[in-house]
This record gives C-alpha cells, sequence and structure tokens, in this order.
C-alpha cells in the first residue's frame, strides 16, 4: 500500500518535473541552447494564472475558474518567452555557446527580481486560490490518499503529452521543428523560416511551463519569485536523465525522477534513507544513469553537428 | 550542477546591489525628527532580512527598531548625540549575513546592532561584531548554542558582545511538550526544515516529550523553498501517517509550516500541526487557505497586547504607518533597540566618538534592566534574555489567539 502510495506521489511531482522539462528539451533540440530562464517562465504562469484569479475573480472558488486561470498562465510565460527569445536569444543566435549560457541565468535573475519588486505582494510567499474539485481534501480509495491536485496534474501532463504528439509529428510546424532540429541549414534551403520554428519552440515549451505553473500553485498553495529556479533545476536534471533534446525522453526522466526520490524516502531504510537523502538518491541516479547510459534513458535524439 | 553555483553568487549579488542602493537611499530619512542641540551621530544598525521569503518579519524588527530611535531621537535621551540606523539585509542567508555585518563593522559610528532574524545567519555574524566589540542584540534567535555553547550541560558564554531579547529553544520547545502532554497527546511526527533553527526546536522538543512518556512516532526533515525545496510535502505526509500520530510538531518557519498544514489537512489527517515562534504569524494562516484552524504555535513572552508598555508600542508603530507590519518579533526588536539605547545613556556619556564607546556599551547593556514591550529586558551571564515568558497560540477563526501564558519552569 505505501508502495502504491509512494508512486503516486511520485509519478505527481514527476509530472510537474516532466511539464517542464519538455521546455528545455524542445529548446535545446532546435537550438542547443540551455535556456536556464525556463524556470522562471513556469513561474512567471503561476503568477500569471495568480493575477487573472486576483483581478477578476477574487474570493470565487468554482472549478470554471481554472480555464481562464490557465489561459493567463499560458499566456503570461508564452509571453516572456516569446519576449525572452527576442531580445535576448536572437541576437546571440551565432555567438560562442557560452554567450547565450550567461545570458540565460541573467535572464532567470532579472524575473526573479521583477517578479519579487513589482508583483504586489510577492515579497514574500503568497497564498495560491483554492478551487472546487481540483485543490481540497483528498480522496481516499481504500489505504490510498488521492490528491485532486495530483489528478490535475497527472492529468495535465497526459494531455499534454498527447497535445504535443500530435504537433511535433502530425503538424507542419512540427515537422518543420524536426528539420530544423537535425539540420537548420538545409531546413532553411528547403523553405523552412528558422525563425519562426525557433520561436513556436520557446512557445511551446513555456506553455506547458505555464500549466505547470498553475498545478504547482494548487499543489501547495503558495507561490513565490524563487519556485522556478528549484523546480527548473529539477526539471533540467529530468530533461538530462531522458535524454536531453528527446521530448519523449524528457516526460520519462520526470516521471523517472520523480518515482526515485519519493521511494528512496519511503524505502532505504538506517541512516541513509528518509526525507534528507531524497535529493541525493535522485542525483545518485542521474550520476548512475549518465556513466552506463550518457545520452540519457531513451537518448538524445539530436545528432551531434560539432 | 555548476550552473547553480553561477546562480548562487548572481543572484545575492543583484540583491545586494539593489538592497545597497535602497540603503542610500532610505538611510538619511530613516533618522526622522532632528533634536536642535544634537551635534554628534552614532548609528544603530539592523541586520535581518529585508528580501526574500522571511522579508515580513525583517521589515518588522527594522522599522520597530527605527520607531524606538525616533521616540529616542524626539525626547532627546542621549543628550549630544542623534542616533541614526542603518538597515543590511541578510536575505536569511548565512553568506550575505556575514557581508552585511563586515560592511556593519566597517562603520565606526555603528555601536550596537539588533539582528539577525535567524540563528543560522547569527552564527556567522557573531564573531564578527565581537571582534569588532560592537553589541549585537538579536530580537529572534532561539537557537540554544548561540549564547552558551553547543554542549548544554557545560554552558560556556561564547561572545560576549552577543545577547537576544527572546527566549531559547530550550524554553520553546519543552514548553510546546509539556503543552501537548497536558492535553493528552501523546504520540506525534515531528518535522524540521534542517535550518539550525527548526533543528534545534525539534531537539529540544523530542527530548523533553520522549521524557515525559510521550512518543515520536515518525521523524522527518523537509527542505525550505530558498534551499530548493519545492513546498511538495506528500511524500513526508504519506510517511507520517501510518505511524496515526496525534499531532505534527513543527521546527522551521511560516513559508513552509502553512503549506504543509495544509496538504496535512488534505491529505484527510486532520491533527494539529504546532510549532515554534516562526509560524506565529498572520501569513502563515493565509498559506494554509483556511484549514489550520486549531493549529499552534509556541512564542516567547506574554502577547504584546496583553500589557499596557506593549499596547503602546502597537498603536506608535501603528500611528508611524510603516507599510510593514510589526510581525511576531517587533516587540523584541524594539525592547533590542532600546535595551542598546539605555546603554548608550552611559557608555555615551564620557566617550568623544562612538567606536570608542563599543567597549563601555556591551558593558553596559550586559547591566540594563527596564520593562520593555515583551516583559522585563534583563540578561543573564550568557548574555540570554532572564525572561522566560512563553504563551501558546492557537489558530481560531482565522486568527492567532492567545491560549496559555505560563512562565517555563
Amino acid at each position: 500500500m505505501l508502495f502504491l502510495q509512494q508512486l503516486i506521489n511520485g509519478l505527481t511531482s514527476g509530472s510537474l518535473y516532466a511539464l517542464i522539462a519538455v521546455g528545455y528539451t524542445v529548446v535545446y533540440g532546435i537550438v542547443q541552447l540551455i535556456n536556464f530562464a525556463h524556470g522562471e517562465v513556469f513561474m512567471i504562469g503561476a503568477f500569471g494564472s495568480l493575477a487573472v484569479w486576483t483581478i477578476f475573480f477574487q474570493g470565487q472558488t468554482s472549478i470554471l475558474i481554472l480555464i481562464p486561470m490557465l489561459l493567463g498562465a499560458v499566456a503570461a510565460s508564452v509571453g516572456v518567452a516569446v519576449l525572452m527569445e527576442r531580445f535576448a536569444y536572437r541576437p546571440l543566435r551565432h555567438a560562442p555557446r557560452l554567450a547565450p549560457l550567461i545570458t540565460a541565468i541573467g535572464v532567470s535573475v532579472s524575473l526573479q527580481e521583477i517578479v519579487r519588486l513589482f508583483y504586489p505582494g510577492a515579497k514574500s510567499p503568497l497564498p495560491y486560490p483554492q478551487i472546487d474539485y481540483v485543490s481540497g481534501t483528498a480522496l481516499q480509495l481504500g489505504d490510498i490518499t488521492l490528491r485532486r491536485s495530483a489528478i490535475f496534474t497527472v492529468g495535465a501532463l497526459v494531455v499534454s503529452a498527447v497535445f504535443l504528439w500530435w504537433f511535433i509529428n502530425r503538424t507542419k510546424l512540427g515537422r518543420g521543428m524536426q528539420a530544423v532540429s537535425q539540420d537548420p541549414d538545409t531546413a532553411r534551403l528547403m523553405g523552412i523560416n528558422v525563425d519562426r520554428v525557433i520561436v513556436v519552440a520557446f512557445a511551446l515549451g513555456a506553455l506547458l511551463a505555464g500549466i505547470a505553473g498553475v498545478a504547482q500553485g494548487l499543489q501547495t498553495n503558495s507561490i513565490s519569485q524563487i519556485m522556478g529556479f528549484t523546480a527548473g533545476l529539477k526539471a533540467f536534471t529530468a530533461a538530462v536523465l531522458g535524454g536531453i533534446g528527446n521530448v519523449a525522453g524528457a516526460v520519462v526522466g520526470g516521471l523517472v525522477l520523480g518515482v526515485a526520490e519519493s521511494l528512496a524516502t519511503q524505502f532505504i531504510p538506517g541512516a541513509f534513507g528518509g526525507t534528507p537523502w531524497k535529493d541525493v538518491w535522485a542525483f545518485v541516479l542521474l550520476i548512475v544513469v549518465l556513466v552506463f547510459r550518457p545520452q540519457g534513458l531513451l537518448g538524445a535524439r539530436v545528432v551531434d553537428r560539432a | 550542477m555548476q550552473q547553480r553555483s553561477i546562480v548562487r553568487i548572481g543572484v545575492p549579488l543583484a540583491v545586494a546591489a539593489l538592497a545597497l542602493s535602497a540603503c542610500g537611499s532610505r538611510a538619511t530619512t530613516s533618522t526622522g525628527s532632528s533634536s536642535g542641540s544634537a551635534s554628534k551621530t552614532v548609528k544603530i544598525g539592523v541586520i535581518a532580512p529585508l528580501s526574500g521569503s522571511l522579508s515580513a518579519l525583517g521589515l518588522g524588527i527594522q522599522h520597530s527598531v527605527e520607531l524606538a530611535v525616533k521616540q529616542a531621537n524626539a525626547t532627546n535621551a542621549i543628550p549630544g548625540w542623534k542616533i541614526e540606523v542603518v538597515f543590511k539585509d541578510d536575505e536569511a542567508k548565512a553568506d550575505v549575513g556575514k557581508n552585511a555585518a563586515t560592511q556593519l563593522a566597517g562603520d565606526d559610528s555603528v555601536v550596537g546592532v539588533v539582528g539577525d532574524l535567524n540563528s543560522s545567519v547569527s552564527q556567522q555574524t557573531q564573531p564578527i561584531f565581537n571582534s569588532a566589540k560592537i553589541t549585537q542584540i538579536s530580537p529572534a534567535n532561539t537557537n540554544p548554542s548561540l549564547t552558551i555553547g553547543a554542549d548544554a550541560a557545560n554552558p560556556k558564554r561564547q561572545y560576549a558582545a552577543y545577547f537576544r531579547t527572546c527566549t531559547t529553544d530550550a524554553v520553546q520547545g519543552p514548553f510546546a511538550a509539556q503543552y501537548l502532554i497536558a492535553k493528552g497527546i501523546k504520540k506525534v511526527a515531528t518535522v524540521h526544515d534542517k535550518q539550525t533553527y527548526g533543528q534545534g526546536l525539534v531537539e529540544a522538543f523530542t527530548k523533553e516529550f520522549t521524557k515525559d512518556g510521550g512518543t515520536i512516532t515518525d521523524a522527518e526533515t523537509i527542505t525550505t523553498a530558498d534551499n530548493g525545496g519545492n513546498n511538495d510535502f506528500s511524500t513526508v505526509i504519506t510517511k507520517i501517517k501510518p505511524g496515526a500520530p496525534q499531532a505534527i510538531y513543527y521546527g522551521g518557519q511560516f513559508p513552509e509550516a502553512g503549506p504543509l498544514s495544509l496538504q496535512v489537512k488534505n491529505a484527510a489527517l486532520t491533527i494539529p500541526l504546532m510549532g515554534g515562534d516562526g509560524i506565529y504569524d498572520p501569513k502563515f494562516i493565509q498559506l494554509a487557505g483556511g484549514k489550520d484552524e486549531g493549529d499552534l504555535a509556541t512564542s516567547v513572552g506574554a502577547p504584546a497586547d496583553a500589557s499596557d508598555a506593549g499596547k503602546k508600542f502597537l498603536a506608535d508603530y501603528k500611528a508611524a504607518a510603516y507599510p510593514d507590519e510589526s510581525g511576531a518579533y517587533g516587540g523584541y526588536a524594539y525592547d533590542a533597540a532600546n535595551a542598546i539605547i539605555n546603554a548608550l545613556k552611559t557608555s555615551l556619556a564620557s566617550a568623544s566618538d562612538p567606536k570608542s564607546a563599543r567597549q563601555a556599551t556591551i558593558d553596559a547593556v550586559s547591566k540594563v534592566s527596564f520593562d520593555g514591550v515583551t516583559g522585563k529586558v534583563a540578561f543573564d551571564q550568557y548574555g540570554d534574555a532572564t525572561s522566560k515568558v512563553i504563551t501558546v497560540y492557537k489558530v481560531e477563526g482565522g486568527k492567532w489567539v492567545a491560549d496559555k501564558t505560563d512562565t517555563f519552569k
């Protein structure tokens, strides 16, 4: 029973990692950039949804509000991601790889500070609204406690994964993304607008990050400007674990990381077990995987062009 | 994970730059009323988290000190001297606090400092202030080892320049244990946030609780958001649940305690969460999403509005229209500032410049004795507050309500 319970906990936090990890992997697949500001895109999504609730629906808890909140989250995070790409990364497209990486860190710090200084009350953690059906008292199935927010989070991942698969494999833009990821120069010769594809990659990652922001708010009832840093780090780990550049790998990596954390908490006995060692075991797993499979669990799909 | 360290350095740098620029513009205005006869200037430093998740508490400390100084200047408490407040942000981080303390110690007109908020930060700032002979009075450090050292059986004064107005975890933890036992609660799970404060609280609690016949069903830890946690406590709750505890004792601060309380109750575990003064904050109730009725917190001293001095402090604070609440430690910060000001009356009487009065101020602070807003303000031979009054607060109707005030025995 405990195993099943921790498995559910792990899949829930893993789903959150996966939703964010997709953003790292999609962008890396196209432009070989680790966008360290992606965690902040997730954070901005959470604040975007909170802003929608505070401005239009203060005090209400109806499930219908979730739709405008999700739209607000997605609008905020996609907006920020697109601006970020346009003004921070595009001018550095042909600069040495270290330049955009440092820029990403700078963007990350700036976004945190902008939210901290200008979002009302964001100097300390803000309470996130409780919405009917998706937050509140957990459901009891026998001995298993099923949190409502967990259902939302896992559901969001499933829907997003299906959408991603459809988008990448079945739409013109998605196939364009695949082409650019394989060979940008040839893709350009074939008439693909590479700049547009890159913007779409950023927007796609931000879309999922925005949804993850709402999921995180519902799960923990508190959001803060630093939440993106940690979540981003874990999600990046998940992306590497699954194979960076590989979208399916990001999803698998996120779930594996989440489950590993929760199972290690419960089942590793003695002095090296329990919550204090949770992160240690998660990173031990990462190291072990990278030693035996440097390309990640599912393998990086991008051919190295160096 | 190399990038993490880059960000870790980058964030404090950016924040420090912002904090510094803020200081420049505001330090001059915070002196408020100027008395005509004042000729020389002495400074009292404030070092507390003025940004980040604990800034609500830190800003309350800052404004309370400003209030005490404003009142002292208005009454010309130290003839011939004007007091100024300089404040530094420690971001609740030890390394940032260390730099801030070094800056304060480098200012020759600083004689006393109120702060830090976090025990883990004070551990780093104590030696700096002590070697500069600057009096440091913390309004909020509750870890016992800061004054008596790590070995509680053989107490030994750590730093001659360090004092505190609040009581310690050696009192808060056991008081909470006695309270729960008296309520018939014998099985408790403990959770702490791995910080000096939280761990100290839980250790002190555990010792007394098991001695009095209680059982600890489970001892878990969580990670604070500042240190890379994500406020999702489901794995911890799953671990605690099978032990069927009657309460959870939490060592840590409200930014994690609020969501923890909510998630515990949402997991159909309807037991109260009890903590120390770190969770005794209105924000805890907000973050717990209205499900925290019956949650408990100990806080040092009697409720501020229980005494006339406390009522006056709260009224004055309100009248001064500071943008932030005085918070859980406002009264202690106000008392700490007044302890320094009282000492300065003696030490500055014959001093020509502030720096030469530093040692005399330390000596004078160790002898102060007056009635503050949190009770009698005086320090024992280790620098601890002599007052050991503790109050248990309970969440009732969405507010912290004093449940029981007593002197710890």
